[in-house]
């Protein structure tokens, strides 16, 4: 943790209620995102689902359970009601989309051409309690992508449901998804607080999604702390917990108490062959998990998203939430083109492109939170890697040469101490300005170098070097003004672009050559036999042995 | 020596120990009173080896004393426990991988260290599981003892009706381990005595395998466990089978016990067993040093009062300053680990430590112990360097915390490391306020919203344009829902009814 971030947790804790930690929202909240609650079953395996409960609408929430999880079955038929109910969100946002022009290598010319890409306007946002939750999204994802179902050629013992693979697919491309830094699609509540406040808690305690509330948004009377007390702890009459835990495991005292008993009476109705005792129990059982476990977690969800949209949006969302959106329509062109389950290891040259995707978002993410936040613009100030300060002198100068170019010396005072010594790169952040259309302008920030730094006086000269316009002297509005504040960063404002890597079958031989595709290897096999070795192996072993 | 003898004299103590051994183990009954004891296992001395400096919970777990029932009796009953389904499915696991007297479990070995599969079934000898804990570990020695009096490809023997030489698995063995003067009885779930001589520590557990990787924190965990057992096995006491013999037995045994345990596992999403060899080495070395460094009990009784009692039916009172007559060392993760965390946290917290936080933060603010201390070092330090110092007269400080190496800084030689430490403090809070009042004017934890909604006052920030021209941008990005907003926040401060009771049930949602 920085030391900002440190000594916001100690405001809180001095304070009794959790300070901000941003002061803008960093992540794309859309309008309606689902909220996804899963239970997991304790002892049914790592997938096992006991229950979920999941809506776009906070008053309508729709409830699915499972009275005895380790009934494969019953599993098999919960799998299809949540494809059921879930499918049609996530590719509600699949046609409506919005036509991109780009440009594109030709394959035959090798020339740029233009072509024109379709991108989905919105993208379906899932919302989870916390990362365990996405893990257990996870799970599920990994064991019902690569099922098989009626419709396929060789449905095997065991067919699934038929949209089963298909949720499987969707649900690990957005875990997968959640993994990448900055992204939107799939995002845990819990998270989503820790990044917008400081409470007076450790990180590990702010995993508890009731005390992360309670901190925030104590109730009258109450410090965060006792309310986050009694969110860990209270319980009631039963011995159940108030405030039950929002991952997918339950609590273990509620599962002894109250779910192992109710579970032990469903099974009995079952054994005796009492249909409608039955279907009572499991009524009795998905009211239980309802009220108990649920609703409380459904609750604490929502409020979450009430307390994050009292906060403005950061100005970088839409760049990013752009690229959720590419992410979505390229996983929906898969699926439409028939493309086989993600697979369960990625190949090298898989894994290169996504860890070099991850670096230059995380690096993207790094840049824009600092210019959207002037918290986060603090702790980089803290730690030297940034100033802001008041201009007091502007000197004009020019190249030499025929065509004589600005770079003005811009004087700072500030009482920041950057680590800015004469020669250091430095970069100017200058929000873009929207053209006439509404677009979001170009990256107007300008580079510069530091010429002259006085630690002891605090004043740092910089030689502005772009993004003055082409003439002699510099466009209006270019160069600060004296009694002007401004900001000078010392890390860069864009992500550096690495030189990509090659194509798939350029792979050169001391990186393995051309990765083989995967469907060609197993069928190879049963396919060419070994000539020396069939002909009569049974007949002569001796002879065999005696050649080998 | 038979092994009843043996036993008898490691009960009375030898030499000059004995009366030493029965004094800790009397002042350990009168501590734990009337309450049965809990023996120390695996478990408890992983989690104790990896909080050395826990004095308290290395008490308690000497006296052998339920840690969550007197958690409960002090008023921070923790959730520990585990679900009864998890329960059983370990249990349904374990029965299906010790099945057969051990069959699955020796294929398995096998299979991970490339011999063949034996043909017949592996020799399994009883260990008396149904016995008290001194019996089961006397007739594990002994079978440990016969195993090394006879080798790898020996002949028959006699007593158990077994011979040595082909698999071995010995289920639910127990072993003894001395920890800091008082016994730990460990049991691990099966070791395997391979044709080779060496002995593998098995463990069964019931998380998953997955596409041959698991969650590394569990599978941490069960490396700590299995290396105590390992370090057990190392560190056997002579072993009956003659008296001369003993030592070196207890030493082959030790020197044969393998490096790598056995983690036994559900495959993928099913029931099937798949095993994993886990190296034990560093984990082994760890908790040695550990064990090694943890202040021997009697010393630790030392600080505590003539008349404390640790039973957990005791008066709430006497145990609560019994208890915090023992220091601590709390951290977060004591949340996952020790049923005492609640009131442990509680202490840290009315004490006002920053170790609340986390170890991390602590070591970060380093001489600064305390909340007052830190925020009082953010103000005190602010008054002697404010803004407003013309550049003239500022003090020649070092460039940063991190340069000790610039000029020697006057205003610091009072404090050194410290007053650097307090400037660095003062000036991360001066950004932060600094920051935080370029914020929108409602802020996010008002229950009441600001009737003019989000936009912020462009006009008077003193933070520089970077800060307005983003504020101007936020504002742009929320102009088309500024009514919606205020509307969102008004339905959700409606229901902050004046019940407290709805107020406690909400506080938890």
């Amino acid at each position: 943790m920085s030391l900002i971030a440190t000594l916001a947790r100690l405001q809180a804790l001095d304070a009794g209620r959790a300070q901000p930690a941003a002061t803008v929202l960093h992540r794309h909240l859309g309008d309606r995102p689902m909220v996804l609650i899963p239970l997991a079953a304790a002892g049914g395996g790592p997938d096992a689902p006991l229950a979920a409960m999941f809506g776009t609408d906070r008053e309508e929430p729709r409830l699915l359970t499972i009275p005895q999880p380790l009934d494969r079955d019953a599993r098999s038929a919960f799998l299809a009601e949540l494809a059921d109910a879930l499918l049609p969100f996530l590719e509600s946002a699949a046609d409506d989309v919005e036509e991109v022009p780009g440009k594109e290598k030709d394959p035959e010319t090798g020339e740029q051409r233009e072509t024109v890409r379709e991108l989905c306007r919105d993208a379906p946002q899932l919302i989870v309690p916390g990362p365990a939750a996405v893990r257990f999204l996870g799970m599920i994802g990994r064991a019902t992508r690569f099922r098989r179902t009626e419709a396929d050629p060789d449905p095997g013992p065991y067919p699934a449901p038929p949209r089963v693979p298909l949720l499987g697919r969707w649900l690990t491309h957005y875990r997968e998804r959640a993994e990448v830094p900055g992204s939107s699609l799939l995002l845990p509540m819990t998270q989503l607080l820790s990044r917008h406040w400081a409470t007076g808690q450790s990180a590990l305690e702010d995993e508890h999604l009731g005390a992360l509330l309670a901190w925030i948004d104590p109730p009258e009377g109450r410090t965060g702390a006792e309310a986050a007390l009694h969110a860990e702890t209270a319980r009631d009459s039963w011995g159940l917990l108030l405030c039950p835990p929002a991952g997918p495991a339950t609590d273990p005292g509620f599962d002894q108490r109250a779910l192992a008993p109710a579970v032990a009476r469903y099974d009995a109705a079952r054994e005796v062959g009492d249909a409608r005792a039955a279907a009572a129990r499991a009524a009795e059982i998905a009211e239980l998990l309802e009220s108990r476990v649920l609703r409380p977690t459904w609750d604490a969800v929502w409020r979450g998203l009430d307390l994050l949209r009292t906060l403005p949006p950061a100005a970088h969302l839409p760049e990013r939430w752009e690229s959720d959106r590419w992410s979505y329509t390229a996983h929906r062109d898969r699926i439409r083109a028939g493309e086989a389950p993600q697979p369960i290891r990625d190949d090298a040259v898989g894994a290169a492109r996504r860890l070099a995707q991850r670096e230059r978002d995380q690096s993207r993410l790094e840049i824009q939170e600092a210019l959207d936040d002037p918290l986060v613009m603090a702790a980089r100030r803290l730690a030297g890697e940034a100033l802001v300060g008041e201009v007091t002198a502007v000197e004009q100068a020019w190249t030499t040469g025929r065509a004589p170019k600005p770079r003005p010396l811009v004087t700072v005072r500030t009482s920041d101490r950057p680590h800015a010594e004469p020669g250091t790169r430095a970069y100017r952040p200058r929000p873009a300005e929207p053209d006439e259309a509404g677009n979001p302008g170009r990256d107007r920030a300008q580079k510069a170098e530091v010429v002259a730094a006085d630690h002891a006086a605090g004043e740092y000269t910089l030689r502005l070097l772009d993004g003055m316009g082409r003439r002699r002297d510099p466009e209006p509005g270019s160069v600060p003004e004296p009694g002007e504040q401004v900001c000078f960063t010392l890390f860069e404002l864009s992500v550096r672009q690495s030189a990509p890597l090659p194509e798939p079958e350029d792979t050169p031989w001391t990186h393995g050559g051309p990765p083989v595709p995967p469907a060609a290897a197993p069928e190879a096999v049963p396919a060419a036999p070994i000539p020396a070795a069939i002909p009569a192996p049974a007949a002569e072993p001796a002879e065999e042995a005696t050649t080998r | 020596m038979n092994a009843a003898q043996s036993d008898r004299a490691d009960h009375a103590g030898q030499a000059s120990a004995a009366s030493g051994r029965t004094a800790l183990e009397r002042r350990l009954a009168a501590l734990r009173g009337d309450a049965r004891p809990r023996g120390l296992d695996a478990r408890a001395l992983a989690a104790l080896a990896a909080n050395p400096g826990c004095h308290r919970r290395a008490v308690l777990d000497a006296a052998g004393v339920d840690k969550g029932e007197v958690a409960g009796r002090l008023g921070d009953r923790p959730a520990f426990g585990r679900s009864p389904f998890a329960i059983s499915r370990g249990l349904a696991f374990e029965r299906r991988v010790v099945a057969d007297g051990g069959a699955v479990l020796v294929g398995l070995l096998a299979r991970e260290l490339g011999l063949p599969a034996p043909d017949d079934p592996p020799a399994c000898p009883d260990l008396l599981a149904k016995e008290g804990p001194a019996v089961r570990t006397a007739r594990t020695r002994e079978v440990l003892g016969a195993a090394a009096a006879n080798g790898p490809g020996g002949g028959g023997r006699d007593g158990g009706g077994w011979d040595g030489g082909g698999w071995t698995v010995l289920l639910h063995p127990m072993l003894r381990l001395d920890v800091a003067g008082s016994p730990a009885y460990l049991e691990p779930d099966a070791i395997i005595l391979r044709p080779d001589g060496g002995w593998t520590v098995a463990e069964i557990k019931s998380f998953p395998i997955l596409d041959g990787t698991a969650d590394p924190e569990k599978v941490g965990a069960a490396v700590r466990q299995a290396a105590v057992y390992v370090l057990a096995l190392r560190e056997l006491p002579a072993l009956p089978g003659g008296s001369a013999d003993g030592a070196d037995a207890a030493r082959a045994v030790g020197a044969a016990a393998d490096d790598r345990a056995m983690l036994v596992c559900p495959r993928d999403f099913g029931n099937e067993p798949t095993a994993s060899l886990v190296e034990t080495r560093r984990a082994t070395a760890v908790t040695r040093r550990q064990l090694d460094r943890m202040t021997r009990i009697e010393q630790l009784l030392a600080e505590l009062p003539e008349h404390a009692v640790l039973d957990p039916g005791a008066e709430p009172e006497r145990l609560a300053a019994s208890v915090d007559a023992v220091p601590a060392a709390y951290s977060p993760e004591c949340l996952a680990a020790c049923e005492l965390a609640f009131h442990c946290r509680a202490e840290t917290r009315s004490r006002g430590e920053v170790a609340l936080l986390g170890r991390g933060v602590r070591g970060e603010l380093g001489a600064l112990r305390t909340v007052g201390e830190v925020l009082s070092a953010t103000t005190g330090a602010e008054a002697r360097t404010p803004d407003a110092v013309p550049p003239a007269t500022r003090p020649a400080a070092g460039l940063s915390a991190a340069d000790t190496s610039a000029a020697p800084d006057t205003s610091a030689a009072a404090g050194g490391p410290a007053a650097e430490a307090a400037a660095l403090l003062a000036r991360a809070a001066r950004l932060r306020a600094e920051a935080l009042a370029s914020m929108p004017t409602r802020r996010a934890t008002d229950a009441v919203p600001d009737a003019t909604g989000p936009a912020p006052a462009p006009t008077g920030a003193p933070s520089g344009d970077l800060a307005s021209a983003d504020a101007a941008a936020a504002v742009r990005a929320s102009a088309d829902a500024p009514d919606a907003a205020p509307a969102r926040a008004g339905s959700a401060a409606d229901p902050v009814g004046t019940d407290a009771d709805a107020d406690a049930e909400r506080s938890c949602r």
